[in-house]
């Protein structure tokens, strides 16, 4: 990505409170132009009060958000003037047709007149709404409802775009639309995402933050999770299965366990695979290899890992036996 | 800015058949007390020749409907006014104004020009009642443009009051039920300063009691003083409400 130095959004030490209750604890991160960030989270994390915190709709108890290096508290219009904002329930006038409600967003964002309509058909095209134009936003089915709420958010083409889950409700082909976009607009402006969807962050993002309980857990880029999902064991199978011991003998093996009959997990070196010289050996030797593979932790256990604070194993190897067979 | 916000207001008014439906009742109800009026007066015109100093037509047919009005309009405005605020809450479009870059005394005052625009065009179609008798007779030019005046700053006292209202509750109808109160409390409030001459402060606080003097075309600036407070008092306080809604819940 075209990631620059410039920073966009900065959020320093931010807390909330709502009553005794604290839904943000001393929240920290930097947006750079050109940057997609994922904000993951279970329910209740502290994910929309952060988002609302950041476009100015919540004010924090404590701390400081600048977007474009302006304070939102001290000088709201102009820091909002930066700002694409699509909440969770996208807010459109329901009694208006597509062309006015984007009309009247387009004046909202003191857009100069002369270009008010090539804004409002550049934010329909990009959003797939020219067809719709003309028709009221409350006949359209959801999903074009939040392409209307997408448009709006991006019509004034602002350095920072907010999109609080903005592929709740659309078809599989709109959600890839939807997310090549969210990596358009990554090419040049900042782009913060909330999502429940966890495979999204994979394909859209570049750096993800994950929040639990108000606090920050885990902040990395993509490249990096990925390879925190590379776990590194391998599952092997076999129909005449040699002795557990004959598989420790190979170069880079830790461990080696066995999940059932002729079932093997090996656990070895990350640096090391060994899976070659199995394969070559099992030939070999007769073991009349069935299966092998690489074992992969998905997002979920990454994700369950992280935000579950008990000891917890990601991977049950019940679990992935049952995988196996099936 | 608040001119966008103001003609968005009207056109969601005049988009939904409510807008349409009050107009319609009003203007209605207002022809028939105009129409009760103007048949009293024939009657008694015979009686009124005779008089020394009589009444004219615009004491005995403006001024009683115009006091009329400002009854029926009690009732209304709060669901013209209900709407306002309460609504974009619990539809969530407020959040559309909150993170523009438009301030929240932009976003209130030009929900309270929208909703005035309204009113203007409600009280321009009753206006044009009373102006009907220029075609048979003359008016005192001066008296309907002070009863005028009196209804307008009446409703947008109105209006303010019920635009405050909107701002603390994301339910149109309590909006529109405790707008209802408070303006009728404020009507009848020196209702029993009556009884007990000395409670000045309840007379002075009552919407009627500045209302009546303008009707009757005695025109103090103290009412009308009264009146801009009233409307001020309320803006602030929606502008405020709005504004404690960001920060602590």
């Amino acid at each position: 990505m075209s990631a620059t130095d410039e920073i966009l959004v900065s959020v320093k030490g931010v807390s909330r409170f709502y009553g005794s209750l604290c839904a943000v604890n001393n929240l920290s991160f930097d947006i750079h132009r050109g940057e997609v960030l994922g904000l993951l989270g279970p329910n209740g994390a502290g994910k929309s009060t952060t988002i609302q915190m950041i476009t100015g709709n919540l004010a924090p108890s404590f701390g400081q958000i600048s977007i474009n290096s302006i304070d939102i508290l001290d000088r709201p219009k102009k820091a909002k003037q930066y700002l694409g904002y699509l909440p969770e329930h996208p807010p459109v006038y329901k009694e208006f047709s597509v062309d006015e409600y984007l009309h009247f967003c387009a004046k909202l964002h003191h857009i100069k007149h002369s270009e008010r309509q090539a804004a409002i058909n550049t934010a329909k095209q990009r959003c797939n709404l020219n067809e719709v134009g003309k028709r009221l936003i409350g006949n359209l089915s959801k999903g074009f409802q939040q392409r209307v709420g997408i448009a709006q958010a991006i019509i004034h083409s602002p350095p920072v775009v907010i999109l609080d889950e903005p592929t709740v409700g659309l078809d599989p082909i709109q959600i890839r639309e939807i997310r090549s976009l969210i990596r358009e607009l990554g090419e040049d402006h900042s782009v913060i995402l909330s999502t429940h969807i966890l495979p999204e962050v994979t394909t859209t993002c570049d750096k993800v933050l994950i929040i639990d309980k108000g606090s920050i857990v885990l902040t990395e880029t993509t490249e990096d999770l990925q390879k925190r999902m590379q776990s590194s064991s391998l599952f092997v199978g076999f129909h005449q299965a040699p002795d557990a011991k004959e598989l420790h003998k190979f170069a880079g093996v830790d461990s080696v366990e066995i999940t059932k009959e002729g079932y093997f997990r090996i656990h070895h070196n990350p640096d090391i695979d060994p899976s070659e010289q199995i394969v070559l050996k099992s030939v070999e030797q007769g073991w009349r290899l069935i299966e092998i593979r690489p074992e992969q932790l998905s997002l979920e256990e990454v994700f369950v890992d992280i935000t579950t604070t008990e000891e917890h194993n990601p991977v049950n190897s019940g679990d992935v036996v049952e995988v196996a067979i099936s | 800015m608040i001119m966008t916000i103001a003609s968005r207001e009207v056109r969601s008014l005049f988009l939904s058949p409510l807008a349409w439906s009050i107009l319609a009742v009003v203007q209605f109800i207002m022809g028939y007390l105009f129409l009760g009026q103007l048949d009293l007066f024939l009657q008694i015109q015979s009686r009124l020749v005779a008089m020394n100093d009589a009444p004219g037509i615009t004491e005995i047919v403006v001024t009683p409907i115009f006091a009329n009005a400002a009854m029926i309009l009690l009732l209304v405005i709060p669901l013209i006014t209900m709407r306002l605020i309460s609504e974009e809450k619990r539809t969530q479009t407020l959040t559309l104004l909150l993170s523009a870059p438009v301030s929240i005394t932009e976003i209130v005052l030009g929900k309270f020009i929208g909703i005035m625009f309204f009113i203007l065009i409600m009280l321009l179609l009753m206006a044009l009642m009373p102006l009907s008798l220029l075609a048979g007779g003359t008016l005192d030019y001066g008296m309907v443009a002070s009863a005028f005046l009196a209804l307008l700053l009446l409703l947008a006292s109105f209006a303010s009051a019920g635009l405050f209202m909107s701002t603390i509750t994301n339910q149109p109808t309590i909006a529109a039920i405790s707008t209802f109160g408070l303006l009728l409390l404020l009507w009848i409030i020196d209702w029993s300063a009556d009884f007990a001459k000395a409670d000045t402060v309840l007379s002075y606080l009552s919407l009627l009691n500045h209302y009546r003097p303008l009707l009757e075309g005695i025109f103090k600036s103290s009412d009308i003083i009264y009146y801009l407070l009233f409307i001020i008092t309320f803006l602030t306080l929606s502008i405020r409400r709005l504004n404690a809604d960001r920060l602590q819940h």
